[in-house]
């Protein structure tokens, strides 16, 4: 049984990305929302959180923040409000580390 | 109330009265005992806070609310999942936390432990088994 | 796929609740069925009539009333959380004795016993907060 993490804070803010990324297991996916978008910024300190896991950016909320799709790590996608659902869809749950 | 049972897991981390999630949670857990699921509550990150023996919030003019994590066993509520490395980063231990308890009818009202101590990965697949995750 | 939303932020102050509408709308534009969105702690304020939004701001209390209307949506604010807060229809008017009601068009309060129904009856729940 796969889960949905979805994190919706900086993690340069509050450790929700840290707990959140800790705990996963490896079918498990990772959504970054809101204010988590700053997670998937290449060359943050946060980035490294990140490796080894199946994550998804929202983009609206990217575009939102400024952050141009090339400034994200690589091997993220960048997905819209459908692809949200979809993403709930396929995993059995969702955690969300508010 | 239901034919469905589903696993239920209420997730708790937040600390106690610098917000209201923790006392609107168990709101939330005491209702719910009456759905007749497979309820297990976590507490983790500042969550662990809340379980906290010996408050007093005379001084803050707020509800102790504390006294009603002791009522959980009567709501059938037997599966507490703490997380260790919460606790120990915080400089907790269980002994800091109320012991909580409840009666088995089918061992003559035995008292058991309801707080189960577990790690983050035992904690993992803990969530991993269940249905419905519960956050606030 | 069935689905229950949890909003459990107010309008304005957390981006949670105008996630919760996009998703929620983006999952209705998908053909899945949502079972009921439930508005807990400060997100029974998306419910309150009496907001007045800047002219060139989204309008998220009827934003999520149209929304209502248009998919026939189960949009549910706790009583206890409610009550707390200060939204208010005529039942609660009534037996709290108070003298103005400010439910908005396509929200009804009820208790927390609709969270606790929606998260057996559906597929998913997916909560939006702070």
């Amino acid at each position: 049984m796969a889960m949905l993490h979805v994190v919706n804070k900086s993690p340069y803010d509050a450790r929700n990305l840290d707990t959140a990324s800790s705990i996963m297991k490896s079918d498990d996916s990772l959504l970054l929302i809101e204010d988590g978008v700053y997670g998937a910024v290449k060359k943050g300190k946060a980035a490294s959180l990140l490796g080894g896991h199946k994550v998804s950016v929202l983009g609206p909320d990217l575009a939102a923040r400024g952050i141009s799709e090339d400034k994200l790590i690589d091997g993220v996608e960048v997905i819209d409000y459908a692809g949200f659902v979809d993403l709930v869809e396929a995993n059995d749950k969702v955690q969300s580390w508010l | 109330m239901s034919e469905v049972t589903k696993k239920f897991m209420y997730i708790n981390r937040k600390a106690p009265y610098g917000t209201i999630y923790a006392w609107e949670a168990l709101e939330v857990i005491l209702i719910g005992a009456a759905f007749e699921q497979d309820v297990s509550v976590t507490f983790m990150d500042d969550g662990v806070y809340q379980l906290m023996k010996g408050q007093d919030t005379t001084g803050i003019g707020m509800k102790n609310f504390s006294p009603t994590y002791a009522a959980l066993g009567d709501f059938e509520i037997t599966k507490i999942y703490v997380e260790k490395e919460s606790l120990e980063e915080r400089g907790l231990s269980l002994d800091d936390l109320q012991h909580l308890v409840w009666e088995d009818e089918d061992e003559d009202w035995a008292e058991k432990d309801s707080i189960r101590l577990v790690s983050r990965a035992e904690l993992a697949d803990v969530l991993a088994d269940q249905d419905v995750l519960f956050n606030f | 796929m069935k689905l229950t939303i949890q909003v459990n932020e107010g309008p304005y102050q957390h981006q949670s609740a105008d996630t919760a509408y996009y998703f929620t709308k983006a999952a209705l534009e998908k053909g899945h069925e949502i079972f009921r969105v439930f508005f807990y702690h400060d997100g029974v304020n998306n419910g309150t009539r009496l907001t007045t939004p800047p002219q060139d701001d989204r309008n998220i209390v009827k934003r999520w009333s149209d929304l209502a209307k248009e998919h026939d949506l189960d949009m549910v604010l706790c009583v206890a959380a409610a009550q707390r807060r200060g939204i208010v229809d005529d039942g609660e008017a009534e037996r709290n004795g108070k003298d103005a009601t400010n439910i908005a068009e396509g929200f009804r309060i009820s208790g927390l016993g609709q969270l606790v129904e929606g998260g057996i009856q559906s597929d998913r729940l997916v909560v939006f907060g702070d």
